[in-house]
């Protein structure tokens, strides 16, 4: 035990940057997934039948190719293509696509259990289909959505260890790094797991804050 | 000022309006009754276009009703509706549900909107419900805001549809009497009920519709007390002595 805190003291400041980059990529993909995912969704309920049909056959696409493919085709395979991505970059896009496909599904999910009076009585009153969605729909989806919205921020915490699959030095890599050059394979991995486990306790509880506050209406 | 001519629509194969004819003058309270499933809803909602109808004509002021054309937003705000099942917008207080319209679509300035709004629920006798959110209130009330937000858009005419059929007995003559007062102030109305002693007393004409037809129509007192038509008289004793 004593060993392992001297190994904690001595690892965690590298392990640290590698926390910085985990955050950054998570965020990042956060906000693209989400406004991706959005625009998905909105496609997919548009009635529009081009933008629908798009909408699904991109989202049937994106759920069927691996997240670890999707982020080496963006690092490997796009500058053959002409795109030179760094690593950070290409995570974020990749990321941010991979899980595009899980929101616009949950946002669909949360937009068709809106009450169709509820579209009726916007139209009702000279709303066009935007400030249908703006002002009625989606105000009240949010409750909905929200509770799952928690856990696909959960699960993109840990899908961020993905990654270093392409050089991002984020805390996964780090702790490999470190872990291969001192054999201490033992205390690098545990103070791994904990440092994700710290970062996801907060999320957990929003998650159960946003449960509570669904379940009151 | 709503004239229906030769309306036909059809849900799949089923066709629910099988030439549709009639019209409703400014000031005009109309009451259509029927059977349930005889395409009395699906008229309303065809006259502001949340439905749309295969053939004919429906005009609103001389506009055609298209539901796809651009010109229905003009249509909906000179013709509002009121649901049965209320449709207030349930993240929204009383006084919010009332502005909205005003405020977002026809850019109202807000404060004129507010004071405005206040008015219209007081005179729908809810002055101290301004800041309650839907579900805090009942029905009867729910229904009472919605008139008010129906009446925020200063509309032309109001479609009614069986405004109170959702509502608990107790409740229902509240909603009545705000509609008879509007009715007195010379709102066109078209309301599908089912209640004949509103429809008797308020109503200038009645359209009897059974299986998407007008099978009677007239003077309100005329079509319920003394109707000319078979059917006619079975719907009216079915709905007057139930037992």
């Amino acid at each position: 035990m004593q060993a392992f805190w001297r190994d904690a003291v001595e690892f965690l400041p590298i392990l640290m940057s590698g926390v910085a980059l985990t955050i950054i990529v998570t965020i990042g993909s956060l906000l693209l997934s989400t406004t991706l995912g959005l625009v998905w969704a909105l496609m997919r309920v548009s009635g529009i039948g081009v933008f629908a049909g798009f909408s699904a056959g991109l989202i049937n696409v994106i759920r069927g190719i691996p997240i670890i493919v999707l982020l080496f085709y963006l690092y490997f395979v796009m500058p053959e293509l002409g795109l030179t991505l760094t690593a950070l970059q290409a995570a974020i896009l990749g990321l941010g696509i991979a899980y595009s496909a899980y929101q616009a599904e949950n946002f669909r999910a949360g937009i068709e259990a809106i009450d169709k009076g509820q579209i009726e009585a916007a139209q009702a009153i000279g709303m066009g289909w935007w400030q249908t969605m703006r002002r009625v729909v989606l105000p009240q989806a949010v409750r909905i959505v929200l509770p799952p919205y928690g856990n696909i921020m959960i699960m993109m915490l840990k899908d961020s260890s993905q990654a270093s699959t392409i050089t991002v030095a984020e805390l996964a890599l780090q702790g490999k790094l470190i872990a291969s050059s001192t054999f201490k394979n033992t205390s690098v991995f545990t103070l791994v797991a904990l440092m994700y486990l710290t970062m996801s306790i907060p999320l957990i509880l929003l998650v159960r804050h946003f449960e509570k506050r669904a379940g009151q209406k | 000022m709503i004239e229906l001519t030769n309306v036909h629509k059809s849900f799949g194969k089923v066709e629910v309006l099988k030439g549709i004819t009639a019209s409703v003058e400014k000031g005009e309270v109309v009451c259509i009754i029927g059977p349930s499933g005889s395409g009395k809803s699906t008229i309303l909602r065809c006259i502001n276009g949340l439905e749309s109808y295969d053939s004919g004509d429906i005009l609103v002021e001389g506009a055609r009703v298209d539901r796809h054309a651009a010109s229905i937003i003009a249509i909906r705000t000179q013709v509002s509706m009121v649901f049965q099942r209320f449709n207030l917008f349930p993240h929204r207080t009383a006084l919010e549900n009332v502005i909205e319209g005003p405020v977002y679509v026809k850019r109202e300035p807000h404060a004129q909107a507010v004071e405005r709004g206040h008015d219209l629920l007081a005179q729908v006798g809810l002055a101290e419900k301004a800041d309650a959110y839907p579900p805090q209130l009942s029905g009867g009330q729910q229904q009472r805001v919605a008139i008010a937000r129906a009446l925020a858009m200063q509309p032309k005419a109001i479609l009614f549809d069986e405004p109170t059929s959702a509502l608990d007995p107790e409740l229902v003559g509240d909603v009545l009497s705000v509609m008879r007062k509007l009715a007195d102030d010379g709102m066109t109305m078209v309301v599908v009920t089912h209640e004949m002693g509103f429809a008797r007393d308020v109503a200038d004409r009645v359209l009897f519709i059974d299986g998407g037809v007008i099978v009677e129509q007239g003077a309100a007192k005329s079509v319920l007390n003394q109707p000319q038509h078979a059917r006619t008289q079975d719907f009216l004793r079915r709905v007057l002595h139930p037992l």
